[in-house]
């Protein structure tokens, strides 16, 4: 994972989607990357509620030594911006999670949510049309029925690729909290989504109804010590799904125990280091994001300064704890004043569950190689070295030093960070989100 | 005192921070809400743990001093409470979220669970006036609030103050009298 001795990675930057220059508006900013199931889609959102789908080229035979290019495969508005009228709230449009559905036939299908609405997408591709119609003209309009002579049967011909995007479903109305996770189940016919306090279930079918299946919020409300904060469910056991806790515990839960399942099955809890105790434990120890692996034997959970594997089968403590950026632990304080404190890190696997992955600051991110045991900081930039050189590893000491390939932790720009990644299902290539940009990097082949 | 020092900036910090999410889009945020309700309660646990030490520790024969100290445990909920109420921030986040936190009246307990109406108690102590003081040699912080204010100058001067100077904590908020229900904690 580190690479050689002179901290080169095996990684390099394939591409760089959005604006170049620095002044970048809001709306732009991306909130959302996602791969679908096999990993030739790749959509991102972002706050202005829009999605862009990227398409994988076909693989070039020309370039063995790397992946095929994402370009732009359709651009649409999964959400507006609303208000509530009773609580006198605007609704933001920001786009919070997109999960692709297992594709089924020609067409794909994703959800994607935002503070309160969660939307079915279709999106099909139209390359050819019925033309020749014997009662209309070309436009549209109806001949007049004096001047037909013949009949015609319209046949399709050949046109421009069209990409549709089509909202097939609209799930409304269950959340009073803000959504913050979507995830469909394995039997590819519901999906859960989760919020501040409630879990609901959802048949994809049926968007007059949902069950809700957690429900922690207490009788009264001065008595809430915890929220929500992630869900997902088991890729393989269709009753089988977590949540993590705002106090930096998981919960798995069985659907099958009882229709409510706010006795969890397991709860995996690490119990608290007492001499790294802070004023700002409660706000570091909140989980930002879980994820299970591909196998369903592990789950990673992310908290501010880690990352942390736990087995299935044990709920004591993690199996693995990775320091993300453990020189932060000093500087909390000013973390808490310019709330960077809060920002919540996603995480994720690499396709065989060897690797994983996540966001730091500075436009750093982290690759841990479980089985060797090694990790890497690279860097999403555009000067991190032309598209096919392997990326340079980087090291944060201490204090303001700042040389080659080393950093200060002092010198860290807090508003560049990494917030939303995701890992292609097979190949080592990775898509990451900067406040800017979206960035793609693979592996070298050879 | 660095640790009281520390404990009482993180508590602006928290309070300016809950007011400036009342005003961004998307409504409040209950997560972010309940974390700055925690640590402002484990820095308030800290600073008067740290507090009643140190008077403990330099106390003079002076009866004002305990007789402040005392007040000061009283007005705000017992430290060592697991459970303590979220009274600010529940008026918040229930599910009426438009309710604004200012409404609130206060309910101060004292850790016998009576309900005690200090600002309503007559003064038994010639001396007990000090407490109403806003010098800066009084031993009380200087963030509790002056019970002297009206509920529309408080509303006005958040709104004025706030959401022009949220990251200003220290200066707007020692100007701005804090709304009661802040005390409940």
């Amino acid at each position: 994972m580190d690479g050689d001795g002179d901290g080169q990675s095996r990684w390099c930057l394939s591409q760089v989607k959005g604006a170049v220059d620095d002044d970048v508006a809001e709306a732009d900013i991306i909130s959302a990357v996602e791969f679908n199931h096999s990993g030739e889609l790749l959509a991102t959102g972002d706050r202005g509620g829009r999605i862009v789908i990227f398409q994988q080229e076909q693989e070039s035979k020309n370039l063995p030594q790397c992946h095929a290019e994402y370009n732009v495969y359709s651009t649409f508005q999964s959400h507006e911006p609303e208000f509530d009228y009773l609580k006198s709230l605007e609704i933001e449009e920001k786009i919070n999670k997109i999960r692709w559905l297992p594709q089924k036939n020609a067409a794909h299908f994703l959800l994607s949510t935002n503070d309160k609405t969660i939307k079915l997408w279709k999106i099909s591709e139209r390359d050819k049309r019925p033309e020749g119609y014997n009662l209309k003209e070309e436009d549209g309009r109806y001949r007049h029925p004096s001047s037909l002579t013949t009949l015609r049967v319209p046949v399709f011909q050949p046109m421009d690729l069209m990409v549709e995007a089509s909202p097939r479903r609209v799930y409304a109305n269950a959340h009073t909290y803000h959504i913050n996770s979507i995830s469909v189940n394995s039997d590819n016919e519901t999906y859960l989504s989760a919020d501040d306090l409630r879990v609901n279930l959802w048949h994809l079918d049926f968007t007059d109804r949902s069950f809700n299946i957690v429900d922690i919020k207490p009788a009264n409300m001065e008595e809430l010590t915890e929220v929500i904060t992630a869900s997902e469910f088991h890729p393989l056991q269709c009753n089988t799904f977590v949540y993590g806790s705002s106090k930096g515990s998981v919960r798995l839960c069985d659907m099958r125990a009882s229709a409510l399942c706010d006795q969890h099955s397991k709860l995996f809890e690490e119990p608290e280091d007492p001499s790294t105790r802070s004023f700002f434990s409660e706000i570091i120890s909140s989980i930002s994001d879980v994820k299970f692996s591909h196998s369903g034997r592990y789950m990673m959970t992310r908290d501010y300064l880690t990352l942390k594997i736990w087995d299935l089968h044990m709920e004591s403590r993690p199996v693995e704890i990775y320091q993300v950026h453990g020189y932060l632990r000093s500087k909390l304080c000013s973390l808490y004043e310019n709330d960077c404190i809060f920002d919540k890190f996603e995480c994720c696997w690499g396709g065989d569950d060897s690797e994983v992955m996540t966001g730091s600051y500075n436009n750093f991110f982290r690759m841990f190689d479980r089985d060797a045991q090694r990790d890497a900081t690279l860097e999403a930039s555009w000067e991190s070295g032309s598209p096919g050189l392997p990326l340079k590893t980087w090291r944060v000491c201490a204090g303001s030093r700042r040389k080659r390939n080393e950093i200060g932790v002092d010198c860290l720009d807090f508003s560049r960070k990494i917030l939303y990644t995701s890992w292609h299902p097979q190949d080592n290539i990775v898509a990451l989100a900067t406040v800017n940009n979206l960035y793609i990097f693979q592996e070298k082949l050879n | 005192m660095d640790v009281t020092a520390e404990a009482k900036q993180i508590m602006v910090h928290a309070l300016s921070k809950i007011y400036c999410s009342r005003t961004q889009r998307g409504g409040l945020r209950l997560h972010r809400s309940l974390l700055l309700t925690l640590v402002m309660k484990s820095a308030r646990d800290i600073y008067h743990s740290a507090r009643l030490t140190s008077e403990k520790m330099g106390q003079s024969d002076t009866l004002s001093v305990t007789e402040n100290t005392s007040q000061t445990e009283e007005t705000m909920d017992t430290t060592s409470s697991t459970a303590t109420p979220l009274r600010a921030i529940a008026t918040q986040s229930t599910e009426d979220e438009q309710r604004s936190g200012l409404e609130g009246h206060v309910h101060l307990h004292s850790p016998a669970g009576l309900k005690v109406d200090k600002e309503n108690c007559n003064p038994t102590r010639p001396d007990r006036h000090s407490r109403k003081r806003r010098s800066k040699t009084a031993t009380d912080p200087d963030f509790l609030p002056c019970k002297k204010a009206k509920l529309e100058f408080e509303a006005r001067g958040i709104l004025q103050n706030n959401s022009a100077n949220c990251g200003r904590a220290l200066d707007s908020l020692s100007l701005v009298p804090m709304p009661r229900t802040i005390v409940t904690f």
